[in-house]
């Protein structure tokens, strides 16, 4: 089923999506003047192999056309599909195909957003909306690596005990609010406050955009990462100073 | 039978990280970032009542193979399974920026190891862990546009799951010994969602087949396969040249291909033995009861190649 309230509010100008197999949605729609692609994965549908290669491939015929169009991905899966038969077949090899599609469409000067409108969890997660340039969650929202009942399973902690703890730290928990503090979702829209369309022309219209990966910024200012930004780049600046002293020694 | 001269050698599978890293670089070569010494540690695992480690499982550093400068990072998988986490996944993204930062200078290095061996993303820090697969992600294919290629060995105990099934995929090339396993779901979490029957974690034989080093190099999820000693993954390491696949769109348009095709052949299959059978090779049910020189010979023999990725 087509997500057609959040197209119609994202996209007011006018659209030619339709849905197509495994759950996907491609098409093109305008926003702010611009021709803008869409592709999108629907009904909370578990991410297998079918689903990954087909949006991979529309994302790289999108690529291979030139045309430098944003491309905006409407994200509403679960998990990624949990079967003897898709790890069988290498299902990381899939899921991380996909990421690495999306993200060479960033690289090659397509504007990748994705808009979060249902859950996408762990493996599914990393391969669709956490490989674009910038993550919007809106309505229905939910993010998460695992949910917070098999979390305590494998932490073997008390459910109650756990539910406590999330509230002392985003660090765990699920949820766009924690998510956002760790610096995944770039920003927390409201479809029925009537700004989404502008918002959107507003992100597609800044370029050119820069490529670089700042969600450990974005994530050091919100407090829901407060130490992975100042580690990585130690790392970076010891890196530099051991081949440094090495030649000079 | 493991014939003797690989028997008496130390075997990558019981070895610690660091012991790994050893027994790859030049002796002695090895320089430590952010180690033991700087006692940089999660800020999470108090909240657990867990103890934290001073270099968070995550040792990285530059060293040399054969006179050649590198990159190296290993998880330590008895470390909280290897996990991904805020600090650990820091460490290796800080690494393999600063990788793509001095590609072309004479600070560079030629090639980047990840000596992968992980449960994935650690769950008490879930949120932070899953950020730093994806920032990974992001700055191996950095690493790559920069033309340094990236190698993943895969070999460990915990093998590469979860996100390090995502982050193997997105290496250049990668090394496997029949002790490696890649997956994304791990077969007790699939057990535990869909039943014993759809995966039985306990069936060893099984789990092997499924995401074993044999059944991934054969269907293309590995470009090596190596006997299970530390000097095996150093030769073969040693090896790799910057023929690799650059990351690209011919090489991602010749992936597409090679996964559909995978897909359309294999689909219907439930069981390796099935898929060993469509593909025309010899012993179709025996491949795990080959001997590792029988195995290695029929890698060659068949010419398997998947090196688009």
């Amino acid at each position: 089923m087509m997500p057609d309230n959040l197209i119609s509010v994202l996209f007011p100008e006018g659209h030619s999506l339709s849905s197509g197999a495994e759950n996907t949605l491609s098409g093109q729609a305008r926003s702010g003047g611009k021709d803008v692609e869409v592709l999108g994965i629907n009904n909370g549908a578990p991410l297998g192999p079918e689903t990954a290669i087909i949006l991979a491939g529309h994302v790289l015929e999108i690529i291979k056309s030139n045309s430098k169009a944003p491309i905006v991905f409407l994200i509403n899966t679960a998990s990624q599909r949990m079967t003897r038969r898709d790890e069988m077949l290498g299902l990381n090899e899939y899921l991380a195909h996909l990421a690495k599609s999306i993200t060479l469409a960033g690289a090659s000067g397509h504007r990748t957003i994705s808009v979060l409108y249902g859950t996408a969890a762990a493996g599914a997660f990393i391969a669709t909306a956490l490989a674009t340039q910038t993550m919007i969650a809106v309505d229905g929202a939910h993010p998460s690596v695992m949910d917070l009942p098999s979390i305590a399973r494998v932490t073997k902690l008390p459910l109650d005990v756990l539910a406590e703890k999330a509230k002392e730290t985003p660090v765990f928990a699920p949820g766009v609010e924690p998510l956002a503090a760790t610096g995944a979702v770039t920003e927390i829209w409201k479809l029925s406050d009537g700004q989404c369309a502008e918002r959107l022309s507003v992100l597609l219209a800044d370029e050119p955009v820069s490529d670089i990966d700042t969600r450990d910024v974005l994530g050091a200012s919100r407090g829901g990462r407060k130490v992975a930004l100042e580690i990585a780049k130690r790392v970076e600046d010891a890196f530099l100073h051991i081949s440094v002293s090495e030649k000079a020694g | 039978m493991i014939p003797e001269n690989v028997m008496n050698e130390p075997s990558w599978y019981e070895s610690s990280a660091r012991a790994r890293i050893n027994g790859l670089l030049d002796a002695d070569s090895f320089s430590e970032i952010l180690g033991p010494v700087d006692r940089v540690m999660s800020p999470h695992l108090a909240l657990f009542d867990l103890p934290p480690a001073f270099d968070d499982g995550m040792i990285i550093g530059r060293g040399s193979i054969d006179g050649r400068s590198v990159a190296v990072a290993a998880q330590e998988g008895q470390f909280m399974g290897g996990t991904f986490a805020e600090v650990s996944g820091a460490k290796l993204v800080g690494l393999l920026r600063a990788v793509a930062r001095s590609a072309g200078t004479p600070q560079a290095v030629s090639t980047v190891f990840l000596l992968l061996d992980t449960g994935g993303v650690r769950l008490q820090e879930a949120n932070a862990g899953e950020m730093a697969v994806s920032e990974t992600i992001r700055a191996i294919l950095d690493v790559r546009k920069a033309g340094v290629p990236v190698v993943a060995l895969i070999g460990g105990r915990a093998g590469a799951f979860g996100g390090g099934g995502l982050v193997t995929a997105c290496c250049s090339h990668i090394i496997i010994s029949e002790q490696g396993r890649i997956s994304v779901s791990g077969p007790e979490v699939i057990e535990t969602n869909k039943g014993v029957e759809e995966f039985d974690s306990r069936d060893r034989a099984l789990v092997w087949r499924v995401t074993g080093g044999r059944s991934r190099v054969l269907l293309g999820g590995a470009d090596a396969y190596v006997k299970g000693d530390i000097a095996s993954f150093r030769k073969s390491a040693a090896q790799v040249s910057n023929s690799v696949p650059s990351f690209s769109l011919q090489t991602l348009e010749q992936e597409q291909e090679r996964l559909e095709q995978r897909l359309q052949a294999y689909g219907g299959c439930r069981d390796t033995p099935e898929i060993w059978t469509i593909a025309g090779l010899p012993t179709p049910d025996g491949i795990a009861d080959l001997t590792e020189d029988e195995f290695i010979r029929l890698l060659a023999k068949e010419g398997i190649r998947h090196d688009a990725r």
